[in-house]
């Protein structure tokens, strides 16, 4: 049997997929509509120092690579298979390209995470 | 090579015919909706690592009518995703069984929906308390 490299993509979709339908909801109503509106948290909430000193440390570090990476292997592997529902014919150009997406996304999280420091 | 050209089959609105279909094309668009949520913030890292003038401006741009409404229509589709996912999520595991009865679909999806609750309570609570 031929080996594919499906299970991999797999994987991260499945847990993309996880981490965000237990956490994407309330991150966006969080930092896309709470917060800029001003309702409901502190002001402060998302202010710079704050929003630093979770980057700098290795619990924000990991969480902020955790959402952004999963989140974007979730979607570009949802988003790669829907293309074929459109009757997008995708071949290997365009699983570069979503496959591609997710993972410079993923390596320059983790390249700005360590240029902010600790 | 054949004179006629091949049929193709077309694809153009098939889902617009059937709720499932619907249902199905709404719940694989939810994926456009978190990959820009998910670049928003990669963004927000990048100001970050510019500076407090820089990352103010992300702020401020946060608070523009066209991101609110952005973040509106994202925060459906990606809950219309949680909502599935949880929906879906007995039929990706083997069969489980408690006392030898086969534990149902629905109290495995309950499982799941209280537990994306109870991590959207701690989140909120972190967020406001630290």
């Amino acid at each position: 049997m031929k080996r594919t490299n499906e299970p991999i993509f797999w994987s991260l979709f499945g847990a993309g997929g996880v981490l965000s339908a237990l956490l994407g909801p309330i991150l966006i109503l969080i930092t896309g509509i709470v917060v800029p509106t001003g309702t409901g948290l502190p002001p402060d909430a998302m202010a710079y120092p704050r929003v630093l000193a979770l980057a700098q440390s290795w619990c924000g570090k990991a969480a902020l690579l955790a959402v952004i990476s999963l989140f974007l292997w979730h979607a570009m592997h949802r988003i790669y298979h829907s293309l074929h529902d459109l009757g997008i014919h995708a071949g290997a150009g365009a699983a570069a390209v979503c496959y591609g997406i997710a993972l410079v996304a993923t390596l320059a999280t983790a390249y700005l995470l360590l240029i902010i420091g600790f | 090579m054949s004179a006629t050209k091949p049929y193709v089959r077309p694809m153009a609105g098939w889902w617009r015919r059937n709720p499932f279909f619907m249902r199905y094309m709404a719940r694989e668009a939810s994926a456009v909706f978190l990959a820009i949520y998910a670049v928003t913030l990669l963004v927000g890292v990048f100001r970050l690592s510019q500076g407090k003038a820089v990352y103010d401006a992300w702020l401020a741009a946060l608070t523009s009518p066209l991101s609110i409404v952005f973040h509106l229509v994202a925060l459906l589709a990606v809950c219309y995703h949680a909502y599935t996912w949880w929906k879906v999520m007995p039929k990706t595991l083997p069969m489980l069984h408690i006392g030898g009865r086969r534990i149902p679909e629905t109290t495995l999806s309950a499982v799941g929906w209280a537990a994306w609750l109870a991590a959207s309570v701690i989140v909120y609570a972190l967020v406001r308390g630290l």
